[in-house]
């Protein structure tokens, strides 16, 4: 194996299979995280201390449950193959950045536990654990996880959010004088999702590109998660089809519905690029265990994703689908991979 | 474990404990879970559906009892006649008692005559045993469910309210989590209780299992 | 009817009963439940009227606190006609007046499935200023801290201190359809503002006054005479 062996040219004759020895699970997890950190990076420059706070709490209760469950169980510790750093920091993305940190660590005990843990670890989620803790906070704290606070406010690096404090199981501290206060321009706490929703206002769409508007700390610039998610693709971590038909999917249903009445549904540009579409499709959806592996199924799985995203934001409670919607697909996928396992050479 | 035949047994504590904790028809047989479920998400009404469930238990458990030598077997429609009968004067009684708490609980008052506690004990146990172990064991057998029904409506209401009973608990500041008194909140208690109480039973069988080992060992080196 | 089976041997089943038995075992054990159905439903039946009776009583003295007496009506084809106090089938509706006899308005009830089931209210209309003034919730099972919050929101009971439900100049319904919004964009005198979080529940509310108050408040507008008039003739039998 060692260079210094073939110190003159030799052939490197091999047997069959010629197809390279894929990459270990911790070498991919390893390189999910490099793709992460620029988008946590933009997202503590949008947010502040907040954010890197959060991104903290969420990791470190992460992998202590994760150590905490193993030890329980009697098993070897699987805290090196930063699958749990991964949740965490998905977890924090997928959070308001002004979200009370105990919460926070609540949502990644949960999420690591009732996510991933009970199931049998890595390996044996059916569910994105980090969407499990998410899905669990939200329907526990629905005020806190739709509290929004404004980009960019001026002295981010220096002081916390108020609701970020909050004590282990105190109700937050109201954040809507401070993000007046704060606030650039007039901050009117809501998503460009919400403003759509609720008050049938676009945000242009260049501005939900570069990603300067309020949201969850993590689902707001979509250039920098596509540039991320390229990494991961030339890298050959990830199927590319995942994520592009999530995307196709949203724009086909999105262009349906603005087909037929342009003056109340959105465009399809702003359906992708708002919210956690892109988070979701590049990071969140590509969940290694929880979604399919046959080509054909990756492809529906993406597309059911894209359609229950629009669905649920035009139509549903919520402002926001695609957690749910990733959350059903991952119930969805052994089905789909059943329907498309490709035929085997010489069965009738 | 030794399969005894339960018409020919003494009438003792452990009939009435069985239903308690070793046998509890919630946490260990996993019976009459709709009602675990849908009522609990406070004390107040899963006490309410306790009581309910315990005079139905009871009464239509001893009704079969006694009439258990009449009714030939082969028509079981019978108890379910008998427990249709205490479901409905139940659901009367309630109403008598307090319409709040009949509102409260909603159909499931009347969908306790689905609850396969109730039947499985009519069938099981009444059908085969006197009228005072089949009384007495009812009795556990309801106090069982009822318990773990406050179990879980305990740890709903103060996790999902910060109450008990109605009382204010934590610091008015407290954050409730709404989660918990919702469904699904309903199936994460649950899971979380039978956590525990598999985690229990395990514990003890390993022990047993030593102590065996352990008496085993002693009697070889007696015999030797 | 076969009693014995050929191909199965004969101590398959050595003591099948006769049908007789058979028969007259269910017969005894449903006359037996029969009777025991009976006589507790005879027994309750008072007191369950006498508790829906308190219920609503309690309702209507919440709602108009000023008032002393009470008349109920029913609605029957568009026509009011009187009706005991202690009825309780069709669209009852209680006329309230105060000391003086002064008819202070009326209370109707109103249904609207919820977030788990059927939400059904009493709420209070006042003729005067045409608006919807108070609601009592009679039954509901929505989940407690949630969609009970209908009855406890300060913010959303505030909505019901003048709700406007204006019978429009036809008498065939309401000048505006009451609408629930979402909280926090309540505009108009006839639109609810929402509880955020039980927006399901908020809504069956505002939902289940719009149908009632579109179909009987013109009656009810109709008909103001007929109610002053109730309490004069010394119609009033109620405390």
């Amino acid at each position: 194996m060692a260079k210094h062996q073939h110190a003159h040219p030799v052939v490197d004759l091999r047997t069959s299979p010629y197809i390279r020895r894929a990459p270990s699970v911790p070498q991919i997890m390893r390189n999910v995280v490099y793709a992460l950190l620029p988008v946590c990076a933009f997202s503590v420059y949008l947010f502040g201390i907040s954010a890197l706070a959060l991104m903290i709490v969420t990791t470190l209760a992460c992998l202590l449950s994760e150590q905490f469950f193993c030890r329980m169980a009697g098993k070897k510790s699987t805290l090196p193959d930063f699958s749990a750093v991964i949740t965490g920091l998905l977890l924090a993305l997928t959070l308001p950045p002004g979200f009370p940190l105990w919460m926070g660590a609540l949502a990644g005990i949960i999420g690591i536990s009732m996510g991933k843990l009970l199931f049998g670890g890595i390996g044996y989620n059916v569910f994105n654990p980090a969407l499990v803790g998410r899905a669990f906070v939200q329907a526990a704290f629905p005020v806190a996880i739709s509290t929004w606070t404004p980009t960019l406010a001026a002295n981010r690096f220096s002081e916390f959010i108020p609701s970020t404090l909050a004590l282990p199981f105190m109700t937050p501290a109201p954040t809507a004088e401070w993000s007046q206060t704060v606030a650039i321009d007039g901050f009117t706490g809501a998503t460009p999702l919400a403003l759509m929703k609720f008050e049938g206002v676009m945000v242009r769409t260049s501005d939900l590109f570069f990603g300067t508007t309020a949201g969850s700390a993590g689902e707001t610039s979509a250039l920098l998660i596509l540039l991320c998610g390229a990494y991961l693709v030339a890298r050959n971590m990830m199927d590319w089809r995942l994520p592009a038909a999530v995307i196709a999917g949203t724009a086909i249903c999105a262009e349906c519905f603005y087909l037929l009445d342009p003056d109340t549904y959105p465009t399809p540009l702003f359906m992708i690029f708002s919210g956690g579409l892109m988070l979701g499709a590049v990071f969140m959806a590509s969940d290694m265990v929880a979604s399919p592996v046959t080509p054909w199924g990756i492809v529906l799985y993406g597309l059911l994703i894209g359609l229950l995203t629009v669905l649920i934001r035009l139509f549903g409670g919520l402002t926001e689908g695609v957690m749910y919607a990733i959350l059903f697909a991952n119930a969805a996928s052994p089905l789909l991979e059943s329907f498309t396992q490709p035929k085997v050479f010489g069965d009738q | 474990m030794a399969e005894s035949t339960p018409s020919d047994t003494p009438l003792t504590l452990e009939v009435f404990t069985a239903g308690l904790w070793r046998e509890n028809p919630v946490f260990v047989m996993m019976l009459g879970l709709c009602p675990t479920l849908a009522v609990t998400n406070s004390v107040i009404n899963s006490l309410a559906m306790g009581a309910a469930s315990i005079f139905v238990l009871v009464c239509s458990n001893a009704l079969v009892s006694v009439l258990r030598k009449l009714i030939p077997k082969q028509i079981r429609i019978t108890a379910y006649i008998i427990i249709a009968t205490f479901v409905t004067m139940v659901d009367y009684i309630i109403q008598a008692i307090s319409l709040d708490l009949y509102n409260a609980l909603g159909a499931f008052i009347q969908l306790i005559v689905v609850n396969c506690l109730i039947l499985g004990r009519a069938e099981a146990y009444a059908s085969r045993n006197s009228l005072g172990k089949t009384v007495v064991s009812a009795l556990g057998m309801g106090l069982g469910f009822t318990f773990a029904l406050v179990c879980l409506g305990g740890v709903r209401e103060l996790l999902g309210a910060s109450t008990l009973l109605g009382f204010q608990v934590f610091s008015s500041n407290y954050e409730p989590w709404v989660v918990m008194l919702l469904p699904p909140g309903g199936f994460i208690v649950l899971g979380c209780w039978l956590l525990l109480f598999n985690w229990l039973k395990q514990r003890k069988t390993t022990k047993m299992i030593a102590a065996e080992e352990a008496m085993d060992t002693t009697r070889q080196i007696e015999t030797s | 009817m076969t009693d014995t089976d050929p191909k199965q041997p004969a101590q398959q089943a050595p003591d099948l009963p006769s049908t007789w038995r058979l028969v007259s075992t269910l017969s005894i054990v449903a006359l037996l439940s029969g009777i025991l159905v009976v006589l507790v439903y005879e027994y309750t039946k008072p007191i369950i009227a006498e508790n829906k009776r308190l219920a609503i009583e309690r309702a209507i003295f919440q709602i108009f606190p000023d008032a002393k007496s009470t008349l109920a009506f029913r609605i029957e084809d568009g026509q009011v006609v009187a009706v005991d106090a202690d009825a309780t089938t069709g669209e009852i509706v209680h006329a309230v007046y105060d000391q003086s006899g002064q008819l202070l308005g009326v209370t109707l009830e109103a249904a609207a499935v919820g977030y788990q089931d059927e939400v059904r209210i009493l709420y209070g209309f006042d003729p005067e200023t045409q608006c919807i003034i108070g609601f009592k919730v009679l039954k509901t099972a929505e989940t407690p801290g949630l969609g009970s919050k209908i009855s406890t929101d300060p913010d959303f009971l505030a909505n019901f201190n003048c709700l406007q439900a204006q019978v429009d100049a036809q008498h065939g319904g309401l000048c505006h359809a009451i609408k629930t919004v979402k909280h926090g964009s309540k505009q108009h005198p006839w639109e609810i503002d929402a509880i955020s979080g039980s927006t399901i529940t908020s809504k069956a509310i505002g939902r289940m006054l719009n149908g009632s108050g579109q179909l009987l408040l013109p009656v009810i507008v109709d008909n103001l005479q007929l109610f002053r008039d109730a309490y004069r003739s010394g119609a009033v039998d109620n405390k």
